[in-house]
């Protein structure tokens, strides 16, 4: 299965939703959405990562340098995930410290913290 | 003896196939269903580095990867043709305390470091080596006593 990546806009944010594997081969097509979504303005960004049947460290890596990105515009970049086997990634590397996880794509759309 | 030995030229692409044929064997050798995704996830972390380390010293030689099963274990062995990494990168595998914070830069150590992360938070057993002629990381999972393979 490769990856697949769309775009929404809700609001003042704007919802990437990932499906399939982000791993060493496609992690490099997540980083250019993103990177091309920091360059056309896009500062808020939620990753939906609900269609994601696999990640390693090489996406954790993507998303971090997304975060940076975002940051950089004093943006946010939040996560929607409920699957525990991804969930356990960002547990066991210490990014849950780092990301905001919400359980749907309507409340990370509200968060403002 | 080897069950199954997998040589892969040094592409991101082949990793996925590397996390497949591993899964499929652990599946086989009766690893248990709850920890396969474990066993996928670390043969492909220990693949990517491979791979990685492969392109970064354009090493052309294929990633190894070894599956053993014996009767109480299921082994996997990467084996890469790289000169080794650093002593702290390896210490940090085998099993030190190290928290692994949240890396602010992407670059490739620390994506490396993150790899290794990985594999150590998820696999108990666990090993790194290296030396000047390449790197093996050897992990093993048991095999669930109720499994009896046809």
């Amino acid at each position: 299965m490769d990856l697949s990546l769309s775009t929404e806009t809700v609001g003042d944010r704007t919802v990437v939703r990932v499906g399939g594997e982000i791993d060493v081969y496609t992690a490099p097509k997540l980083r250019e959405q993103l990177v091309e979504l920091v360059n056309d303005g896009s500062y808020h960004l939620v990753v939906d990562m609900e269609g994601v049947d696999f990640l390693d460290s090489t996406g954790l890596g993507v998303l971090v340098g997304g975060l940076k990105r975002v940051r950089a515009h004093e943006g946010s970049l939040r996560l929607v995930c409920n699957q525990e086997r991804i969930l356990k990634i960002f547990r066991i590397t210490g990014l849950t410290k780092v990301f905001p996880i919400h359980t749907s794509v309507e409340d990370a759309v509200q968060a403002t913290d | 003896m080897a069950t199954v030995e997998l040589l892969f030229s040094a592409l991101p692409e082949h990793v996925r196939t590397a996390r497949l044929v591993a899964a499929a064997v652990a599946r086989r050798a009766g690893v248990d269903e709850a920890v396969l995704d474990e066993v996928r996830l670390a043969v492909g972390e220990a693949c990517s580095r491979a791979v990685g380390l492969h392109i970064s010293n354009e090493v052309t030689t294929p990633v190894r990867v070894t599956l053993i099963e014996d009767e109480k274990k299921f082994s996997i062995e990467v084996g890469d043709d790289a000169p080794g990494p650093t002593p702290e990168a390896l210490a940090a595998a085998n099993g030190s305390e190290r928290a692994a914070g949240g890396p602010e830069e992407s670059g490739a150590d620390s994506e490396d470091d993150m790899g290794l992360a990985v594999i150590s938070g998820l696999v108990d057993d666990v090993e790194v080596t290296a030396d000047e002629r390449g790197g093996l990381i050897r992990m093993s999972w048991p095999i669930a006593p109720a499994a009896v393979a046809p």
